[in-house]
């Protein structure tokens, strides 16, 4: 048994130690907003937070989170600043297809728990991890600063 | 597997782009038919006129979108051009995904399917006449109510108005609604009375897309069900030689190991079992009769294609007379790779053999035709097929093909279980189906002020058609496909010739997001502005020269230069190209505006396009899908290429096929030519144009003329 903190709340799985977190979440307890996009952390749709902390939940062994507190997109807009991504990703109509956009959310309130004022430049930097097929980037970029503003 | 699909129409369709136009409708009768098999369970008390709609009497409208989303928005258009002829309050209208059924088929594929970017185009009128009708019974059940001439009646915002400031919102009206006949010929609105379509709008799928709610089909449950991950057969033809099957069940959860004819599969509890179990299998090939295949041997085989370009695509005057009259003469030769779709979402299926009944639960593109296919793979009949769609987190094509369907299907047939079947992003990638690789070799006569009299093409490609499945070259030998752009190409040249040679070197080929426009438009959106430079001339000038039949090629060329400001100078290192393509009945021209680095380092950093897609729908998705299809085509023509060696892929996963990233996303404004055209594809038409303009902003930045993709950065180095 492996024990952890998911959204707040204590979580025990009974699965090999080196299962990634991404097939926990998805196929252990069956929620799955967090995606499967490349399985080796190049593409940044399995984002959590580990301790507020962005993780490649795709390559990151459950064990290694064992005690911690994992994050989802499930429970991201109870938090102050998760609400405001999501609202600005709203108002900015940013989704396509949506597959990605699970990850760009962790990676944009993670870089906002950071920077809360980030420049054109930081925003570039922390979301250009996270790839979308769909082109949204332009939104995406535009939503990010929009959250910002609205946290200020 | 000897797998057909029965759709004479899609080729004659998707090729007709814009000669097609409103003439297809689905008669309301046949809609009706279909209506007992085609709504959900509806309550007593529930509005359901047709297949599009019901309205319950909350007053609130639900349509039903027969389309795949794929990103493309039809989950918003579908419901603006129902609501439009309702004069539905927009705020109370949602959106759910239809099961298969024929009432939704796509009239211009006779099949439900989506691509081809006609969803619009396709549903223009009948769409909106099943609103139209549900308006019509409304008015006709309040005119019962208050005793008055329907005549006198007007609806707006989901409510009937009457005589005297009366009114009645529709969710008071649905039962009285449903007693009323079914108009046989609704009468649509004048488009000077659109509240709701050509107003930008909102997508009606966002917010269960940015909490994790949203379903995939990767998301798919059963009780009860396996995961299955392949080790895809690499190439065609090819057979396992040796597999470890006791290695991959010593894994712990690995339950079965099944050998399918495209690949081995492993089944476990879950997907991460799966996979270890997938890698444990130590799996060799047999290549077979592609065993050598090598990038170098691809080019062999294009050579020879283009030794054999015989198939005549295209005959104008005659390219011997051009070509003697000529002052001078150009020619130059071209070429693209094969490509990758690299859907976000790799591929994956749910599918449920059960006795003589099939349920799929899939994002899939072809809906339709999926019940054809699987009910052969499981021998069962189409009408036990049932095809459940969820969103597709990418489809450009890719997701049109049947691949994965069929062996979820026949992985359920053979274990027994229900199998959800997913693709790793390895197999994904490297054992899929693939833009077709195309070399084209062009020769140009000028006369003696640069004008082109004469102008030959011949293209040496593979053939989507005869790959498909549901197609056939036709006897003239030519591949609509591996032409399209070239074969129609809008400049007035007196003497002409386009020819085809079919060269298979033996990668299964498909649809790519613009399919042959995503090459053709590259070449001769290139060779155009060769001859335009050659002229000395401006190369939008030169091409406006050549356009006086195309008002509307010249309109988008036009506006997209001025909003670029094209005669303006740009600051120091910053150049501009310029393309136009027309696909799927929309036109659409793009200004690049790029500098190259002493590196050879290719930064784009604006694009300025201009679209004529007609009539419009939604605006706000049509700026969206002209920027993302300019990140797609970016993607390809900066990084995109499938390389062979020794029989394989030599590419994997996004580190070794990159994408655009955010922080290389040029800035791209997106202005809409207002028409009363008949309305064009959107999905597609903004990817054709952004090579070439790139490249032609490459050219006027170091006098250097890339003709391959993707760029090579180290062909424009500087010492």
């Amino acid at each position: 048994m492996i024990s952890f903190r998911l959204n707040g709340q204590p979580q025990q799985v009974d699965v090999p130690g080196d299962t990634p977190v991404l097939w926990v979440l998805r196929d252990t307890l069956g929620m799955t907003g967090t995606k499967f996009g490349c399985g080796v952390a190049v593409c940044g749709a399995c984002t959590v937070h580990v301790d507020g902390e962005q993780r490649r939940a795709c390559v990151t062994p459950i064990e290694s989170v064992a005690g911690q507190q994992i994050t989802t997109i499930e429970a991201i807009g109870g938090d102050r600043v998760g609400q405001a991504v999501q609202e600005a990703w709203i108002k900015h109509d940013v989704v396509q297809c949506g597959y990605c956009q699970s990850g760009q959310i962790m990676a944009a309130v993670a870089l906002l728990r950071h920077r809360p004022q980030p420049s054109d430049a930081d925003i570039d930097a922390a979301m250009s991890a996270n790839l979308c097929r769909c082109g949204t980037y332009v939104r995406i970029h535009a939503a990010v600063k929009d959250a910002a503003r609205s946290l200020a | 597997m000897g797998i057909t699909v029965d759709s004479p129409r899609r080729r004659g369709l998707l090729k007709a782009g814009a000669a097609l136009t409103l003439s297809f409708t689905l008669p309301l009768a046949t809609t009706r038919a279909a209506l007992a098999q085609a709504a959900s369970p509806a309550a007593s008390n529930t509005f359901a006129p047709n297949a599009w709609l019901r309205i319950t009497p909350d007053g609130k409208v639900t349509v039903v979108c027969g389309s795949a989303e794929m990103g493309q928005g039809v989950l918003t258009a579908i419901p603006m051009m129902v609501a439009e002829e309702l004069d539905a309050d927009w705020t109370l209208v949602s959106v759910e995904q239809a099961p298969a059924n024929t009432a939704y088929n796509n009239p211009m594929f006779g099949m439900q399917a989506t691509g081809g970017s006609t969803t619009v185009r396709a549903h223009w009128t009948p769409v909106r006449q099943a609103g139209a009708a549900a308006r019509q019974m409304l008015v006709a059940a309040a005119a019962q109510q208050w005793g008055v001439d329907a005549a006198s009646l007007r609806t707006e915002r989901g409510q009937v108005i009457g005589p005297n400031g009366r009114k009645l919102g529709y969710g008071a009206l649905v039962e009285a609604a449903a007693r009323q006949p079914v108009p046989e010929k609704p009468v649509l609105k004048d488009r000077k009375d659109f509240r709701i379509m050509g107003k930008p709008t909102r997508r009606l799928d966002s917010a269960a897309k940015i909490d994790g709610s949203a379903k995939f089909g990767i998301d798919a449950h059963v009780d009860g069900m396996l995961v299955a991950v392949m080790a895809r057969a690499p190439i065609a033809g090819s057979k396992p030689k040796a597999f470890d099957e006791n290695k991959a069940k010593a894994i712990k959860g690995v339950r079965k190991v099944i050998a399918i004819p495209s690949g081995v599969a492993v089944l476990a509890d879950g997907y991460w079992a799966a996979k270890q179990g997938r890698d444990a299998l130590g799996i060799e090939w047999d290549l077979g009769v592609h065993a050598d295949l090598s990038t170098d041997k691809v080019s062999t085989t294009l050579d020879e294609g283009l030794q054999n370009a015989s198939a005549i695509a295209r005959e104008a005057g005659n390219v011997k007379d051009g070509s003697a009259n000529s002052a001078r003469s150009l020619s130059a030769q071209y070429d693209v790779p094969y490509l990758a779709h690299a859907c976000m979402e790799p591929l994956n299926c749910l599918a449920w053999v059960r006795g003589d009944e099939v349920t799929i639960w899939a994002g899939t593109q072809s809906q339709g035709p999926a019940q054809g296919i699987l009910s052969q793979v499981a021998q069962v009949t189409p009408a036990k097929v049932k095809v459940n769609t969820l969103l597709l987190g990418g489809g450009f094509g890719r997701r049109f093909a049947p691949d994965f369907t069929i062996d979820a299907t026949l992985l359920s047939k053979l274990s027994g279980s229900p199998v959800k079947l997913i693709y790793t992003r390895e197999d994904d990638m490297a054992a899929g189906y693939y833009r077709p690789v195309s070399r084209v070799r062009f020769e140009a006569g000028l006369d003696d002020k640069g004008q082109p009299l004469m102008l030959r093409a011949e293209v040496a490609s593979p053939s989507i058609m005869a790959a498909s499945g549901f197609m056939k070259i036709p006897d003239n030998g030519v591949d609509a496909m591996a032409v399209e752009g070239l074969a129609d190409h809008p400049y007035e040249i007196p003497h002409q010739r386009v020819a085809y040679g079919r060269a298979e070197p033996g990668p299964q080929v498909w649809f790519w997001r613009s399919v042959g426009h995503s090459q053709n438009a590259f070449f001769i959106e290139s060779f155009i502005d060769e001859l335009a430079h050659a002229a000395k001339a401006d190369p939008l000038k030169y091409r406006l020269a050549l356009l006086e039949k195309h008002p509307r090629a010249r309109g988008v060329l036009l506006l997209a230069a001025e909003k670029a400001g094209w005669s303006r100078p740009l600051p120091k290192g910053r150049h501009r190209g310029i393309a136009v393509a027309e696909s799927f009945g929309t036109w659409v021209a793009e200004v690049a505006e790029v500098s190259v680095g002493k590196d050879g380092a290719i930064k784009v950093h604006r694009v300025t396009a201009a679209v004529d897609c007609g009539q419009t729908v939604n605006p706000q998705t049509i700026a969206r899908q002209i920027e993302g299809a300019v990140v797609y085509g970016l993607s390809a023509a900066l990084y995109g290429r499938i390389t062979f060696k020794e029989g394989k892929v030599e590419q994997s996963n996004f580190h070794d096929y990159p994408v655009l990233r955010l922080n290389e996303m040029p800035k791209v404004d997106v202005h809409i030519v207002q028409s009363n055209e008949a309305p064009g594809g959107i999905g597609e038409p903004g990817t054709p144009p952004i090579a070439p303009a790139v490249a032609n902003a490459i050219f006027a930045a170091t006098g250097k003329r890339l003709r391959q993709l993707p760029f090579d950065g180290e062909a424009l180095k500087r010492a």
